[in-house]
């Protein structure tokens, strides 16, 4: 573990610079702004130029099975970038956590390598139904997965419900956690299915928003049963909160550089209001939390793409810390932009509710720390 | 074969080879400590950063840890770094960087291997975090200059041979221009220390008053008039070996209270462990970002974390150690000795949690308060706009003290 490289690497500097230079073309504040209110469920043009024509969609998928076999390190890079952006786009939902239970399941059937590299492709967009609160239960302390709300039938139907699917609308392919009558698999459901309702909820972040999934009697195709299905959910999960950690880290970085660029913009009491110690202190406090929260995010992303041991931790650390970070800068974001910090047209409001929603999303920061008591032997008192 | 007459550059293989001959011609089991250091010393393999002749071989950085694990791992004696920190991290880059080769060559050597102990004679009672300000004066007379004035928070002047030593040599220019650094030696007989007692009980650090001492002008370091710049390659120096060093998991602080947690399952209470989690956390964060840090040093990209670094220790020992007197309950009531003691090193480890909540409330004022810390990072790093200031195209006589 102590080996692990906390830096970024050319390549890694590579795509970064790629991925920016398209979101700052393609995807400005305005761009998202009018595409949250456009109904849509994301931003499909962006999405083919990113996930596709780029093809970061197809990041953690290996060469073999159509996608670019980079690690999380790679994907890590991308999530910073679309953090930055608020970008409504379905990478997480589709190229990391559909993505990733695919390839938790046995990648030698046919049906898993097939959806694996549409995925990869970005010729079909996926989506791991779960709620998006859900987080990984820790190996040795329970399940890896959560418990399925949806039932499969003798024929392998799906029927129930799944509240709060992030990239559940706009998704071709559900990937749901079931139980049938030999325990619990995962499925895989079209979203054309007239059994299957996708019904688009009222969600705080505007840029990632979520759907209630109904199923009656849909159509599915098992990919994993009971011997592997937990496991890969389970790695799903966990890999999707080590990612977001730098998601969290982009949006907080966003949300500093646009304070101190207003701050030193505009003026009261005939000076830069960012040249006040009261608010100069905040920034600086804010570029702290940066340092030590880009450190926890690099080295989750390195821990999932060399497979430690240790992911564990480092998943429930950079959860814990980058999450708080994010709501944090996004909060003094809004505060020191003051009056306009407030408004609709501002891009402020869409990073505090990204932030917000990403501080629940996969486990809030108090449940990761909850992990780690267990992780790293600092029990709870009893009694 | 080779027929360019490029020095062979020094890499980890070349530097184990002259590991090896200097163990070889040095047995360290039959080997003097002192004389084993020297001999290290003039091998290179000091700091092999440093130039040829001077501690080092012009190698990078990075590949010190390839010398000191070579040398712990054959049971070398090394010079005690913790004793002689302000040598080592603030003196010897200064007069690296500002130093006549006569002054290199006299002082480095004893500094390196702690025959010679160095202090920092900086701060004064009305100049801390503006340190510029500072009132001791140095009146040039003949080759000597004359140094009266009183400084405070040096730690080690009562061990120390040697002092750097910034006064003011020209009260008519404006506070950052009218300063010159100078190398004072401790042992003249107008230097008298005094330890100063602080909220612990005791003695870390002193007073140090200069009345009539002669300093002569060949210890300058630098030009007249710009101690300020030389100083302020001594402060990052001090950041940046504040900053430094490798620490496994609950390395810190943390460890201690976390083993008390696990060992003393009679005082946990979840209000404490909520806050135990918490800091657990915000270390382990803290940790990577060092060495996160060291990483970036390593391949030569060194990023103002530095500052950082000092800025979140200092925050976590202080919150830790607090909750560790809490939760020891009871035992959190009492001392284990307020005798005044002068300490060579602050050991935080080999004393108990009182004395830890005690000492880390320096850790935010030593070496930089955090509040001016938070002002650099502003300024620095950020590009924020200055406070207005009023103080800096006065002459320093003219200014309100």
């Amino acid at each position: 573990m102590s080996a692990a490289d906390l830096l970024y690497s050319e390549a890694e500097d590579d795509l970064r610079a790629a991925v920016r230079s398209l979101l700052t073309d393609r995807c400005p504040p305005a761009t998202v702004m009018s595409e949250a209110e456009s109904g849509r469920a994301y931003d499909v043009a962006l999405w083919h130029a990113l996930g596709a024509e780029m093809g970061t969609a197809g990041l953690l998928v290996p060469d073999k099975l159509g996608g670019q076999g980079a690690t999380a390190r790679e994907a890590a890079v991308v999530m910073e970038e679309l953090g930055r952006a608020v970008a409504p786009v379905p990478y997480l939902t589709s190229a990391v956590l559909a993505a990733a239970a695919l390839l938790g399941c046995d990648t030698g059937q046919e049906a898993v390598a097939r959806l694996l590299g549409a995925l990869a492709e970005g010729r079909t967009v996926g989506a791991l139904a779960v709620p998006l609160s859900t987080m990984a239960v820790v190996p040795g302390d329970g399940t890896g997965a959560p418990a399925a709300t949806v039932r499969a039938d003798g024929d392998g139907a799906l029927s129930g419900q799944v509240s709060g699917v992030a990239g559940a609308a706009g998704a071709d392919v559900l990937l749901v956690p079931a139980t049938g009558a030999d325990g619990y698999g995962l499925y895989a459901v079209e979203t054309a299915e007239t059994s299957v309702t996708v019904e688009p909820l009222t969600s705080l972040d505007l840029t990632r928003p979520l759907a209630a999934v109904t199923l009656t009697g849909a159509p599915a195709r098992r990919l994993a049963g009971p011997d592997r299905a937990e496991a890969a959910i389970g790695r799903a999960l966990l890999t999707g909160a080590g990612l977001l950690a730098s998601e969290q880290l982009g949006v907080a970085e966003w949300c500093l550089t646009e304070t101190v660029r207003h701050t030193k913009e505009r003026h009261q009491f005939g000076r830069p209001i960012g040249s006040f110690q009261a608010l100069k202190h905040r920034m600086a406090a804010l570029w702290l939390e940066l340092v030590s929260a880009r450190a926890t995010a690099r080295y989750a992303a390195d821990a999932l793409a060399t497979d430690s041991p240790d992911t564990p931790v480092a998943v429930a650390v950079a959860q814990a810390h980058c999450a708080e970070v994010a709501v944090h800068a996004a909060e003094e974001c809004v505060q020191l932009h003051g009056g306009i910090g407030m408004t609709w047209e501002h891009p402020a409001h869409l990073y505090l509710k990204r932030a917000k929603s990403d501080e629940i999303a996969l486990g809030t920061p108090g449940r990761h720390r909850q992990a780690l008591a267990g992780l790293v032997d600092l029990p709870a008192p009893t009694g | 074969m080779s027929t360019t007459r490029h020095r062979p550059a020094v890499d980890a293989d070349e530097l184990r080879r002259r590991v090896r001959e200097l163990l070889d011609a040095h047995p360290p089991a039959t080997t003097d400590r002192l004389d084993f250091l020297r001999a290290r010393f003039d091998a290179g393999l000091a700091w092999v950063h440093y130039p040829a002749g001077l501690g080092g071989l012009d190698a990078p950085r990075s590949l010190q840890a390839v010398v000191d694990a070579e040398l712990e791992a054959a049971g070398a004696p090394d010079n005690d770094p913790r004793r002689i920190g302000i040598g080592l991290g603030m003196a010897a880059p200064t007069i690296l960087g500002f130093g006549t080769d006569e002054q290199r060559q006299r002082l480095l050597r004893p500094l390196w291997t702690g025959e010679e102990v160095w202090c920092q004679l900086f701060s004064e009672p009305g100049a801390g975090s503006d340190l510029a300000a500072l009132a001791t004066r140095a009146v040039r007379d003949g080759d000597d200059w004359v140094v009266d004035g009183q400084k405070v928070w040096t730690s080690s002047a009562h061990l120390a041979r040697w002092a750097i030593l910034i006064a003011r040599t020209d009260p008519d220019q404006p506070k950052h221009r009218g300063i010159s650094y100078f190398v004072c030696d401790m042992t003249d007989p107008g230097v008298e220390v005094r330890p100063l007692r602080q909220i612990t009980g005791e003695a870390e650090f002193n007073e140090v008053f200069l009345t009539g001492v002669r300093i002569p002008d060949s210890r300058r370091l630098g030009e007249i008039g710009e101690g300020w710049r030389v100083a302020q390659t001594t402060l990052m120096n001090e950041r940046v070996a504040i900053g430094g060093g490798r620490v496994p998991r609950e390395g810190g602080m943390i460890g201690l209270v976390a083993d008390t947690w696990r060992e003393r399952p009679e005082l946990r209470t979840h209000d404490l462990h909520q806050r135990l989690l918490r800091l657990w956390v915000e270390s382990e964060a803290a940790r990577l970002a060092g060495e996160r840090l060291r990483q970036q040093l390593a391949v030569g990209q060194p990023g103002p974390e530095g500052s950082a670094m000092k800025l979140a220790f200092a925050r976590l020992n202080q919150h830790i150690s607090a909750l560790e007197v809490e939760l020891l309950g009871e035992e959190g009531l009492l001392y284990d000795d307020w005798t005044p003691r002068r300490p060579e090193l602050v050991d935080f480890t080999g004393r108990e949690a009182g004395y830890r909540y005690l000492r880390a409330k320096g850790n935010s004022i030593e070496g930089g308060t955090s509040e001016v810390l938070l002002n650099i990072i502003a300024e620095r790093v950020l590009g924020l706009p200055p406070e207005p200031r009023t103080d800096k195209d006065v002459p320093w006589k003219d200014l309100p003290r």
